[in-house]
């Protein structure tokens, strides 16, 4: 089938601002956007940039927008968007270059949250013993890729871009709820702080964005209670 | 711009990151990435790790010894597998102290599920050995050692690609030269002590379960600078990628019950590998997948067949096959089971294929999956240069781009992620204590002078060459010629043609005149380091004139101890032809034996 595709495009060498191309290619309902660009790439314009790596939602790389939502390109295929296709960068974050844009700020979030566990207590010889509804409890926050499409698709994070955002709640979420963690109280007063888990206005973009299904929302606002009641038990 | 740290590790997977957080404690270090750390390979592994930590049942290292070794069908150098088995359950139960979040047992102990060629070496049955958590092992542990190296203050260089290894005149390595991709400007790296440690070449092969990075850029800048690549005629492929686009189907699903099936509705494993079946070593299950293919039982005739996990199928087959629990119950499996333990793969599946596995089969074909080859280092990681086993002063290498040897002709499933930790942590201890005492190397005048003529060679070319063009037929070339069965006719004409793609290759003209972010030049880049290791697999595969592993030669279909019971090695000689030389398999654990699951 034929496939119009527009893309948002930027050349820092070259161009003064953003513009849009449009592209026509031959695709097969099961082909993915990414496979779309690469053609592009390939044969239509060479210096069409963006980031990719293991093509099936597990690297991260290639969350754009696609027809409006943030999306990976890899786990987006033609039947599921139909023959036109409206490619742009993340929002909130600098565009580099077409659709790479500056993950530096995003990263920057990331470390602020301290993501390591935290125990000084010594190890065992083997492993530390961990229950299985211990396990579950930070079992959706553990599938975070860091791909960003959850913070840039936030309204307050495109308002404020100090807020450390979704992605970095989530990453906080993860070791606050191990129970084999020491560090909540650290992270609950980063997370609570005026760049932190209150700048979430419950809008629920992150939500739609995430293409691992975390339920980011109902993440935040575990941490959000964890806050006012000082107790994550 | 010059950067001197005492010692660089190149690549931020698996391996280069353990090796960063063991060298980080001893020595100034830091690490050099063509991407973000976290989008890195190892993230996509699914299934597990194997450690022989008999949490649900008896196993010992030297039962994961014996079978890595088998499994290698003998190629393996047997006091390195041994130093892998016995330092796995060291290396799980540490990454379980960094907060992997392993699943956990009723007890809360770290959940094991069986894997292919894992057994119980007494009653030869399928064993609990792989170590995981859900089906994305890899991506906690890749998270869970960035993370370590975050605590650590590890420095990191993000989205700068290595383009050479300093080689100076005494024949020292003295560090790297590095492209940073943003700004198109190219960094010196000196270092004391280099690690390389940039993973896989799958994207040689059309169809592979490997990332678009994976280019084998690490092996191709040594194999440049004179260095051996060992064993490259074994490639593994994996029996179980999603029709078409070789996204990797965990052997994790079949260790929890899934069979793989023909056209007619037949478990052909049970010809193959009677006593494990679906859970044989992955170089005996993909090629009897093409043997059921030859012979015209592919599904609808086609080239795929079908992975089968759903729990009526399951259950009707333990039932059969008197499968129990450890506790002695029967085995049976739920679709919320296969929900829960298999989360990813069930995402796969109704994305790229539209079916959900717990009501439908999975049409699956082998993809080129692991270079069990690379760059020969000894136990510490050590580059070695010779059969002699030299060792290079100041280079090793970890990870896939390593070859220690303790994949030898077919890598185990989960031995690649016991790897990256044993071997990395090794690299990177030795590579700190080696920095300490040693001199700094003398850079060698204009260190970054042949790769800046390079980029502008590629820049510049006005020969009218498409790189795609190339990259796809190089892709088809080596899947039909130097796949799965070989021969002597198909690898001779392989190479001939690779030849041709190469000498194209020297005339490829590029879109981008760019500086910043000039992907479409680095691609091309890339291209010359897959052009490169393409040639060297397909001709280390036409010498070896039997059939081992992975390596299957129509021509040769036995496995031959007396001629062949040895390691290749291949060097570029300055005129890039190839020498290939040989040195001995070490034994002394287990005498070759016939290889039967």
């Amino acid at each position: 089938m034929k496939v119009r595709v527009k893309i948002r495009r930027f050349n820092p060498e070259r161009d003064r601002k953003p513009y849009w191309a449009n592209y026509e290619l031959e695709a097969e309902p099961g082909d993915r956007v990414l496979d779309m660009l690469i053609y592009i790439k390939d044969y239509l314009d060479g210096s069409l940039t963006f980031r990719r790596s293991c093509a099936h939602g597990i690297c991260g790389s290639d969350a754009m927008v696609i027809n409006g939502h943030n999306r990976l390109a890899c786990k987006v295929l033609v039947r599921h968007v139909g023959s036109h296709i409206t490619v742009e960068p993340l929002r909130g974050l600098p565009v580099v270059k077409d659709l790479a844009v500056d993950m530096d700020p995003f990263f920057a979030h990331y470390r602020e949250i301290k993501p390591f566990l935290m125990n000084e207590e010594p190890p065992p010889y083997d492993e530390r013993l961990q229950s299985a509804e211990a396990r579950a409890r930070f079992d959706d926050s553990t599938k975070c890729i860091l791909c960003a499409a959850c913070s840039t698709a936030c309204p307050s994070f495109w308002a404020r871009d100090s807020y450390v955002g979704p992605a970095a709640i989530v990453q906080a979420h993860r070791f606050i709820f191990d129970d084999r963690d020491r560090g909540a109280q650290v992270r609950l007063a980063i997370l609570g702080g005026k760049d932190g888990v209150w700048r979430c206005r419950t809008i629920y973009n992150c939500v739609d964005a995430c293409p691992r299904g975390i339920d980011i929302t109902r993440v935040i606002g575990q941490v959000k209670k964890a806050l006012l009641t000082g107790n994550i038990e | 711009m010059l950067h001197r740290y005492d010692v660089v590790v190149v690549g931020a997977g698996g391996a280069g990151l353990m090796t960063a957080l063991y060298a980080s404690r001893g020595a100034k270090t830091a690490v050099i990435s063509k991407l973000h750390p976290t989008r890195s390979h190892t993230g996509t592994a699914q299934g597990g790790i194997g450690a022989a930590l008999g949490n649900l049942e008896e196993d010992h290292p030297d039962w994961h010894t014996f079978d890595t070794i088998k499994g290698s069908d003998y190629l393996a150098d047997q006091d390195a597998a041994q130093i892998l088995c016995h330092e796995a359950p060291l290396m799980v139960y540490e990454l379980e102290h960094m907060g992997l979040p392993f699943d956990r047992t009723p007890d809360g102990r770290i959940a094991q599920r069986p894997f292919g060629g894992h057994t119980n070496n007494v009653t030869k049955q399928p064993v609990r050995r792989a170590c995981h958590a859900a089906d994305r092992t890899g991506h906690m542990i890749l998270q869970t050692v960035y993370q370590q190296c975050i605590k650590n203050h590890v420095s990191f260089f993000d989205e700068y690609e290595v383009l050479d290894l300093l080689v100076n005149d005494e024949g020292n390595v003295a560090g790297v030269v590095a492209l940073h991709i943003d700004s198109g400007e190219f960094h010196t790296f000196h270092a004391k002590a280099t690690i390389i440690a940039t993973g896989g070449f799958g994207r040689i092969w059309k169809i592979t379960s490997n990332a678009h990075a994976l280019t084998g850029d690490g092996a191709a800048v040594a194999w440049r600078r004179g260095f051996p690549l060992e064993d490259m005629e074994f490639y593994q492929f994996h029996p179980t990628g999603i029709k078409g686009l070789g996204i990797l189907i965990t052997e994790g699903v079949r260790g929890e019950g899934g069979v793989l099936i023909n056209n007619d509705g037949y478990r052909f494993m049970y010809d193959y590998a009677p006593t494990v079946k679906d859970l044989a070593s992955r170089d005996v299950i993909s090629r009897a997948i093409y043997l059921e293919l030859r012979n015209g039982r592919g599904i609808h005739g086609e080239d795929y067949v079908y992975l089968d996990v759903r729990p009526q199928t399951v259950n009707r087959y333990f039932e059969k096959d008197g499968i129990t629990n450890p506790d002695g119950s029967p085995r049976r499996i739920s679709a919320a089971d296969v929900e829960k333990k298999l989360p990813d793969i069930a995402d796969f599946c109704r994305t790229y294929l539209g079916i959900d596995p717990v009501k439908q089969p999975m049409p699956v074909q082998p993809t080129a999956h692991y270079a069990m080859g690379g760059i020969p280092t000894n136990l510490q990681g050590g580059v070695v240069r010779d059969p002699a086993n030299t060792s290079v002063p100041g280079l090793y290498a970890a990870g896939e781009v390593a070859c220690v040897s303790v994949h030898g002709a077919n890598r185990l499933g989960t031995n690649s992620l016991v790897d990256i930790l044993v071997f990395g942590r090794r690299a990177g201890e030795a590579a700190a204590s080696y920095a300490a005492t040693a001199e700094w190397p003398s850079l060698p005048p204009d260190a970054d002078g042949p790769s800046r003529t390079e980029v502008e060679r590629l820049r510049s070319n006005a020969g009218g060459e498409v790189a795609a063009d190339i990259r796809t037929q190089m892709r088809a070339l080596m899947m039909d010629q130097v796949g799965l069965f070989r021969t002597e006719q198909l690898l001779a004409d392989a190479i001939v043609k690779l030849r041709e793609l190469k000498s194209r290759y020297s005339r490829i003209s590029i879109m981008d005149k760019g500086l910043r972010w000039n992907t479409e030049l680095l691609e091309v880049w890339e291209l010359g380091c897959l052009l490169d290791l393409a040639e060297v697999t397909a001709t280390a595969a036409l010498a070896r004139q039997e059939s081992r592993g992975a390596h299957a030669r129509e021509d040769f279909p036995n496995r031959d101890d007396v001629n062949w019971l040895k390691h290749s090695l291949a060097w570029r000689r300055p005129d890039g032809a190839i020498d290939l030389g040989y040195k001995p398999v070490k034994l002394g654990l287990y005498e070759p034996k016939a290889r039967v699951y």
